[in-house]
């Protein structure tokens, strides 16, 4: 082998060694979902049959004669017809059971008919089969009422959704197209705001929504959303400053005040920051859970999934199959989202984290 | 996102207000019209909120049966009570809440520091085939919301039927010494971590793009002063990202002090096992809305503020000795 030949092979070895062990992780860090889609398909009767496979199953039944028979692992060694130092297990259909003796048939050797085993059918085990119980969705969506459910989160996204695009471009238009004195000062604070602890400010926030009745009612939830966040100015206002002055100054020379130039040259060029706020918006509306908790708990009309999720599985909670189907009803919308968009998610994370 | 911190710029002086031309003026009034919303949503829901809760704390003010007492001067009352406080500090064999949340903490920080870096360093590995694809799929649990993730886990971590024990007793652990994870003391904060682990795809894509950020003449140098892999990592690598490692460390702390949500729903909120998940948030959770009581929640609430602030300025002050920032500030 030449110099060439063996660096090759090595950096193939390298790709290989990195590929598999990314992959290994990559399997033990997905297998919930593994873990959620299998146990959600499974019937009550599997949830509480010790040593039953980790995947949907039933126990194994066979049609015979017109009748529904139930299959057991047989020893044959017990059986009419077969040698007695026979080890094999059969899976056996039992025609006719009895206590010190069972009728049987092969399934797989019907030509063979009846014959009789030396065994109780109540000490033999039954194979699984594959069987997924799809209506455990339809009963957690009837329990949870989950049209209400998708229609109240979707509802608190997006009427959130409209605040924020509303506030976070004008703000962010402040912020990186007008020079004043004071400006880096306020954005410094603006920015500090994330580190804020939410329940300093929770107590009396919390206690004037009660006193103007507004506790169990969406209002609390969705007007603070109109006055903007940190992160969302910040990503806005980053990608404003990436676009060329020029247009602006042409457009001003031609007259147009300052809402004509944002309306007309900043959005159609910032389509791919507002579509990155308008995604991430909406996986933090599907994700919120205290805000809801906290202003929507006494009005059951209007729980979003994450709030009515933890109370579904307070009820249900010895029924595991039916709390994985709803926690995979309740991610099924977000990750379909996150396909769709991930090129713009993945971008304004980038620039959110990176840049300074 | 954190370089904007490190230089507080100045508050403007009157001087810099007068000597501004009529031009100047009305970029300024445009331009305080469009921030004037953040500055009253600021003021509205911030700032107001905040003095407010600064001035509960020194008042007594409690809700019985909906009615709110008349308010009546405390002085410091109530961070004399926080100061001895068992519930927050420990005595004896009872956790208390604020060194419930410091151990988890350091537990919790530096899985959630070091696991999305090494992920990034994998997918940023020349070696790996289909990148795209794997920084996609490690990303994706991040979108799964919370409550839903915590059911899932729940449901791995089953000291019976979840797939977690099952490796382990397949592998031939005791049926009898696997652990019980939400249930026992010492397997709870492992437990949560494991939950956590979901949320790393945020942290892992940052640092990514850091090191996809990296100059390769930065690592051709070190090949050529014969660095090996660590060296390299060390030396060029880690102090080009740390400005990215610095801002999860920050947000991580200060997140890491506001922890509640997985206890809230995992052990319903009572601190089970053994008060070892009556994490601090969670007792300020139960004062004001279990309690009613506004002064003393209050009081931890400031307690709160003050530590994360503390806390940010220390790591603020460190970060010139190790965060490495290139290049001019934009």
């Amino acid at each position: 082998m030449n110099r060439r030949t063996i660096r090759n092979l090595k950096l193939g070895l390298n790709a290989t060694y990195i590929t598999g062990l990314s992959l290994a992780l990559l399997i033990f860090y997905l297998a919930p979902f593994g873990f959620m889609v299998f146990t959600s398909l499974k019937t009550s009767g599997q949830i509480s049959a010790l040593g039953s496979p980790i995947w949907p199953a039933k126990s194994a039944s066979f049609d015979y004669n017109g009748a529904s028979t139930e299959i057991y692992k047989v020893p044959v060694a017990n059986c009419a017809g077969f040698d007695a130092n026979d080890t094999a297990i059969k899976n056996l259909a039992a025609v006719k059971k009895g206590r010190q003796q069972t009728t049987f048939v092969d399934p797989a050797n019907l030509e063979a008919g009846e014959f009789i085993c030396k065994v109780s059918w109540r000490a033999l085990d039954r194979p699984w089969v594959w069987a997924a119980a799809w209506e455990n969705y339809t009963e957690v969506w009837k329990a949870i009422n989950f049209p209400r459910l998708m229609w109240n989160t979707t509802y608190y996204a997006i009427m959130t959704e409209i605040g924020v695009l509303f506030s976070c471009t004008l703000v962010a238009f402040g912020f990186s197209r007008f020079r004043f004195p004071g400006r880096d000062f306020l954005f410094t604070i603006l920015i500090s705001t994330i580190f804020l602890p939410g329940f300093v400010t929770l107590i009396p926030t919390y206690t004037f929504f009660q006193k103007i009745g507004w506790v169990g009612t969406w209002l609390p939830l969705i007007v603070p959303s109109f006055f903007a966040n940190a992160y969302d100015v910040f990503l806005l206002r980053q990608y404003f400053m990436t676009l060329p002055r020029e247009l602006d100054e042409a457009a001003m020379m031609d007259g147009a005040g300052p809402l004509r130039i944002l309306w007309s040259v900043i959005i159609p060029q910032a389509y791919p920051a507002l579509v990155a706020i308008t995604v991430f918006h909406i996986v933090f509306a599907w994700n919120d859970y205290f805000g809801p908790l906290i202003y929507l708990s006494t009005n059951r009309q209007a729980w979003p999934i994450s709030v009515a999720l933890p109370i579904f599985n307070g009820i249900y909670g010895s029924q595991p199959q039916l709390i994985q189907a709803g926690a995979l009803m309740a991610i099924v919308l977000p990750l379909c989202l996150f396909f769709v968009a991930q090129r713009f998610f993945i971008h304004g994370i980038v620039v959110t984290g990176v840049e300074k | 996102m954190l370089e904007q911190l490190n230089k507080l710029p100045r508050l403007p002086t009157l001087a810099a207000f007068r000597s501004l031309s009529p031009l100047a003026r009305r970029e300024m009034q445009h331009g305080m019209l469009f921030i004037s919303i953040w500055i009253f949503g600021f003021f509205a829901f911030t700032f107001v909120p905040m003095v407010a809760t600064l001035f509960f704390s020194f008042l007594n003010l409690k809700i019985t049966d909906g009615i709110l007492s008349t308010p009546d001067y405390a002085g410091i009352e109530n961070y004399m009570r926080l100061v001895k406080d068992p519930l927050v500090w420990s005595t004896g064999a009872t956790p208390g809440s604020f060194w419930v949340t410091v151990r988890f903490g350091l537990l919790a920080l530096p899985v959630g520091i070091i696991v999305p870096l090494i992920l990034a360093l994998l997918m940023n590995s020349p070696h790996l085939k289909g990148q795209m694809l794997f920084r996609t799929l490690f990303y994706m649990p991040y979108i799964v919301p919370f409550v839903a993730a915590i059911y899932l886990w729940g449901g791995m971590l089953n000291p019976e039927t979840g797939w977690i024990n099952r490796t382990l007793m397949y592998f031939g652990m005791a049926k009898e010494s696997v652990p019980l994870w939400a249930n026992d003391e010492s397997w709870v904060y492992p437990a949560y971590v494991l939950m956590g682990i979901w949320g790393v795809g945020n942290a892992m894509l940052i640092m990514l793009a850091g090191l996809q950020g990296v100059p390769t003449e930065l690592y051709d140098a070190a090949k050529s002063d014969g660095a090996n892999g660590w060296q390299t990592f060390w030396n060029v690598s880690f102090p080009m990202i740390s400005p990215v490692i610095f801002y999860n460390v920050v947000l991580s702390i200060v997140g890491l002090f506001q922890y509640f949500q997985v206890p809230l729903v995992v052990n319903q909120g009572t601190g089970r096992p053994g008060g070892h998940t009556f994490f601090y948030n969670l007792y300020l959770y139960k004062t004001f809305f279990t309690y009613q009581d506004m002064s003393y929640g209050s009081t931890q609430a400031w307690f709160l503020f003050l530590i994360v602030l503390l806390v940010t300025l220390v790591l603020f002050s460190t970060a010139k000795y190790w965060v490495h920032y290139s290049g001019e500030a934009r």
